[in-house]
């Protein structure tokens, strides 16, 4: 009589549900990924049948709450980085051999290439990311992105687009701000610090200034504002379940946003300078 | 007209319908009727394609939604008005800006236009002075007019509507009754409510589909109603305190 090997029927269930957990998560962060480019890719396909002026309305109010309302908390967080950088350069530049000039040197490039936009962007994960994760979030479990569905027009597209493109357009608009407030308080700092004036520290800026700084600048803060307003728009738009999802779309929208801002700070270096 | 064929839906494995079948005839209202967690609101998601279904496919007037491109899909979808259970209002709009955002969006009415439409749809809900109010300032039920006038303010071909008189006073629930039956006699509105409320189904129902277990075991009229043997309807309808036979009368 022919015999079947003793073998488990549910050992190889078994060992998949073993290997689980070390396929689930890249698993998981590329669908995310997938479902992130669709998002976008779904939304910048413009409905051709609607009128421009629904989008630009839409447009004018986030570029108001994405830039205008944004210029308070922005420049207080790059007043005092500034203040700090000034206190900081002439706390380690003690050196009499070096000149006094260099504090401003020093200030201005800190400023320009890195804590005017990163001070700024995680400034606005936490206040332009979270509340755009948040109402859209609201949106999707109070059935309201539904409803935009059901009368026929493209939910992504009337609600990401403008958000993402008011952050394009208007981060760079905040570097400008904050890289202004930083540098304008690091020369008061630097004049009442007694450790030299406010027109050596602007005569140490001066000389190593390259635009191409600014340029820099410029184009990490237009990066920066899509990763953060297009993540933001990602979790609240696929947050479910109520209220707890809302709270976990916003949260990701922050964190997320944070750690893909310095990504994204590491590659603009590595591409650009 | 719509046309469900085969229709089914699984949640993490869990069926919710199973193979569905039902036609919604033009200028009629169907009361979709039946317990709670039976499967009427993912029927009625589908039938707008905002659920893709496992099997089975919806016709929106010839055109199987399975077939359609997205834009294709928006344009079938401008047919409808939706009153979604919630209401779904837009919170950051007044009421009025709410009735209006539907007819700035898809018509060509000039400003003054819109306005008077909207005023038109909230006096017919019985709201014309909510219309600066924002959602967050009216009641559940006033917020669940003010959503009927944003779904009629276009004059859809079909409305299709989620529970429109739960939480609503019993008067309240009367005028929107009305509201319900006066569209259909006056526009040749196609309407489909979902409910579960008897006095509602009786008073407005033209036909009825009985959702039971993700499946639709009886449609018929109301006087088919009175005639039913199917021992789960005869328990639903008992259980909303109704006897067949002597309609629109409590036990």
């Amino acid at each position: 009589m022919e015999t079947t090997p003793d073998i488990d029927p549910s050992l190889g269930a078994r060992v998949r549900a073993g290997f689980a957990p070390l396929w689930r998560v890249p698993a998981g962060l590329l669908e995310g990924f997938g479902a992130y480019c669709l998002l976008l890719a779904g939304a910048f396909n413009l409905p051709r049948d609607l009128s421009p002026r629904l989008y630009a309305r839409n447009l004018a109010e986030q570029m108001v709450q994405v830039g205008i309302d944004s210029i308070p908390i922005v420049s207080l967080a790059t007043a005092f980085s500034g203040g700090v950088v000034v206190v900081q350069a002439i706390y380690q530049l003690e050196n009499p051999l070096l000149p006094v000039t260099i504090v401003g040197t020093f200030a201005e490039q800190s400023i320009l290439l890195e804590l005017g936009t990163l001070v700024t962007a995680f400034v606005l994960c936490g206040r332009v990311g979270a509340r755009i994760a948040a109402e859209l979030g609201t949106m999707r479990v109070k059935e309201q992105i539904d409803a935009l569905e059901a009368m026929g027009l493209n939910s992504r597209s009337y609600l990401v687009v403008p958000r993402v493109v008011a952050g394009v357009l208007m981060f760079p608009m905040l570097y400008v701000v904050a890289a202004s407030v930083g540098m304008a308080v690091g020369g008061v700092v630097a004049e009442l610090s007694g450790a030299l004036t406010v027109q050596t520290f602007w005569e140490g800026a001066r000389l190593f200034f390259r635009p191409y700084d600014v340029f820099f600048g410029l184009v990490k803060s237009l990066v920066f504002g899509f990763v953060i307003t297009s993540i933001a728009c990602y979790t609240g738009y696929r947050a479910e379940g109520g209220a707890e999802g809302v709270g976990q779309a916003t949260t990701r929208a922050a964190v997320l946003g944070c750690v893909w801002v310095l990504f994204a700070d590491y590659l603009c270096a590595a591409i650009l300078l | 007209m719509i046309q469900i064929r085969g229709l089914s839906k699984s949640f993490d494995g869990v069926p919710v319908l199973r193979g569905v079948d039902l036609d919604v005839p033009e200028g009629e209202v169907t009361c979709i009727i039946g317990r709670s967690g039976s499967g009427k609101s993912v029927l009625l998601r589908h039938v707008i394609g905002l659920v893709r279904p496992d099997a089975g496919r919806v016709v929106i007037d010839g055109a199987p939604l399975d077939e359609l491109t997205y834009s294709e899909l928006r344009r079938v979808r401008r047919r409808f008005g939706v009153l979604f259970q919630g209401g779904a209002l837009f919170d950051s709009m007044s009421a009025r800006e709410n009735v209006e955002f539907p007819l700035r969006t898809f018509t060509d009415l000039t400003r003054d236009q819109v306005r008077q439409r909207a005023d038109e749809c909230l006096a017919l809900v019985e709201l014309p002075d909510a219309g600066a109010k924002k959602p967050a300032e009216l009641s559940g039920g006033q917020q669940k007019r003010v959503a009927l006038a944003r779904a009629i303010a276009v004059e859809p071909k079909y409305i299709l509507y989620d529970e429109p008189t739960s939480g609503l006073d019993p008067e309240t629930s009367n005028t929107i009754d009305e509201l319900i039956e006066r569209l259909g006699a006056t526009m040749g509105t196609t309407s489909v409510v979902v409910t579960h409320d008897m006095h509602s189904v009786l008073s407005i129902a033209d036909r009825i589909a009985f959702v039971h277990d993700g499946t639709i075991p009886w449609t018929g009229t109301v006087a088919d109603l009175h005639q039913a043997t199917d021992p789960t309807l005869l328990a639903f309808v008992r259980a909303n305190e109704y006897k067949i036979g002597t309609p629109s009368q409590t036990a």
